[in-house]
């Protein structure tokens, strides 16, 4: 037990040390690679949650993909880091008086007696070595979850599909290749063997 | 007494402790050594292809290759180029090969050979395919090189594009073996050659090869490379032993692919003549370590072929066949998957 205590403590020093980071280096290729890490400590902890399904799930699309996309914006971007930090003094009190607030409405919920706290949640019973996360969740999603689970695809799908339409842009005039028509070219389309009479060198 | 009994199980633990780790070395130091005679094996294999002989100057038939390969790169000097950073400049081929080794942990050798025999084995192996990526890019980056960075552009784009084609690919095995346990899914394949998923899901056996290419950048999809475009790619800084950990990360990825491809469309360390009437009785009806690693080699030799047969795609094909031909086939072919278990076509473990 004291293992998995300093395995949970560890890998929440690491998660909020580089949440912390994401917000405070200067470098933004720095902030995207504190925030993957960030990402890879929260999928430990729900580890130890023995929710092994969504802490996969979350390496799988927010690190391995989410992220490299991420990456590969932040670099393309020329960053000029001067204006950014410009108005830093003048924004300050605002970002404090948002930052307080929101820390207040984490402590009003956190430290009201009666909803949170270790005596309001006992301790789960660990599950049996043959329970499968994957396939609860499975079975929840598919049977009782069934219709809100399909209206999140169709909201996905319809984002997609915006996503899509808002930056599809047909220019007129612009020269494209069609792969399938290159792929199917034949020699006779383009060589044309011609016969003529062998010459003579000049000056012979 | 009760002090007794704690030694006895703090020196368990103890025990499970080295157990493990003998485990992680027997399976590390050998896929090392494997690694070091594919690059051998590569060059004879080109070589005979090209009608050439290859390297047989080292050693008796040139065996001793890949060492003197190994220790010229150690012995060279590792070139820091200016302006790049540095901590990420040598953090990048770690990050590269270490999820390439990570991921043989879940690989079940046979029935009980295997490290960690996890329930979501295949989501596992999803999550750390993916991630060799990030060593690419963030080399590509930290060179400080355009052409390093064109290649970490072309590496990161092509990974996401053929990561959805290969996942796809691997959703039909789920919806057939009904499990993402990589030991279950080879015990659901059992029954003979013609029980392996290779046939009720062909196209997705061939889509995840081609995919596997691209994902351990390899030709004909080596554009991560492409050394007559843009010189070597993401690790055209790279150099001495620095280089040689890049190169040791792809192999260790090509061998990874071909023991997964292995697992998941041909019975893994099944037995092909399995319930044949004459072979299946005899010792080579029996599934065994043996079978697994003839397969991966197999698919092994495989992406040594292709090479040598295929001249390199050009960059925007790659990115059509992958969106427009990979992923409406294997979105086709997963309902197809389904049906096939609905209506008993496919029946588990037949």
């Amino acid at each position: 037990m004291i293992v998995q205590e300093l395995i949970f403590y560890f890998f929440s020093l690491v998660m909020v040390l580089a949440a912390v980071a994401v917000v405070t280096v200067r470098n933004p290729i720095y902030a995207v690679l504190y925030l993957v890490l960030a990402f890879f400590s929260a999928a430990a902890i729900w580890m130890l949650l023995e929710a092994e399904f969504l802490a996969i799930i979350l390496v799988v699309v927010y690190v391995g993909a989410v992220m490299v996309l991420f990456l590969f914006v932040v670099m393309m971007l020329d960053i000029n880091l001067v204006p950014l930090k410009e108005g830093f003094i003048r924004y300050l009190p605002v970002a404090a008086l948002v930052a307080i607030a929101m820390a207040v409405e984490m402590l009003m919920v956190v430290w009201s007696r009666g909803r949170f706290g270790v005596d309001m949640f006992p301790v789960p019973a660990p599950n049996s070595a043959d329970y499968s996360n994957t396939r609860e969740l499975g079975e929840l999603l598919y049977t009782n979850y069934l219709l809100p689970f399909e209206v999140a695809g169709v909201v996905l799908l319809v984002a997609i599909i915006a996503a899509v339409a808002l930056t599809l842009r047909t220019r007129p005039g612009i020269k494209t290749q069609n792969p399938s028509e290159q792929v199917r070219t034949r020699r006779d389309e383009s060589v044309r063997l011609v016969k003529m009479k062998s010459e003579k060198p000049r000056g012979a | 007494m009760f002090e007794m009994i704690e030694a006895v199980f703090t020196w368990i633990q103890s025990q499970y402790l080295i157990w493990t780790l003998l485990k992680i070395v027997l399976i590390v130091l050998p896929l090392i050594t494997v690694v070091a005679f594919y690059t051998f094996f590569e060059r004879k294999v080109i070589g005979s292809m090209q009608i050439r002989v290859g390297p047989n100057r080292v050693g008796p038939l040139g065996l001793i290759q890949p060492f003197a390969d190994v220790f010229k790169l150690l012995l060279k000097e590792i070139i820091l180029p200016t302006n790049a950073n540095r901590f990420l400049f040598v953090i990048a081929p770690v990050i590269a090969l270490a999820p390439a080794f990570a991921a043989w942990a879940v690989v079940p050798f046979n029935d009980f050979l295997v490290l960690a025999d996890v329930d979501a084995g295949l989501l596992y192996v999803l999550a750390l395919t993916s991630l060799g990526v990030y060593g690419i890019i963030i080399a590509g980056w930290a060179s400080n090189s355009k052409y390093a960075f064109l290649g970490a552009m072309r590496a990161a784009a092509q990974a996401v594009s053929y990561e959805i084609a290969m996942g796809f690919a691997l959703v039909g095995v789920l919806i057939l073996a009904g499990t993402m346990n990589l030991r279950e899914i080879v015990l659901a394949q059992q029954g003979g050659i013609l029980d392996w998923y290779w046939l009720p899901l062909f196209p997705m056996f061939v889509i995840y090869m081609i995919s596997g290419l691209a994902e351990t950048n390899r030709a004909p999809f080596d554009m991560a490379e492409g050394e007559s475009e843009i010189v070597a790619g993401f690790h055209v800084e790279y150099s001495g032993a620095a280089f040689a950990v890049f190169f040791l990360a792809e192999y260790a990825n090509m061998i990874l692919i071909s023991g997964l491809t292995a697992i998941m469309f041909a019975g893994g360390w099944l037995s092909p003549f399995e319930g044949m009437p004459v072979l299946g009785d005899t010792f080579l009806g029996e599934g065994s370590i043996i079978w697994f690693l003839a397969k991966t080699v197999v698919f092994m030799f495989m992406f040594l072929w292709y090479r040598a047969t295929f001249p390199r795609y050009r960059y925007d094909q790659i990115m059509r066949l992958g969106w427009t031909v990979l992923i409406p086939i294997t979105l086709v072919w997963t309902m197809l998957a389904a049906l096939m278990t609905v209506l008993g076509i496919v029946v588990k473990g037949s």
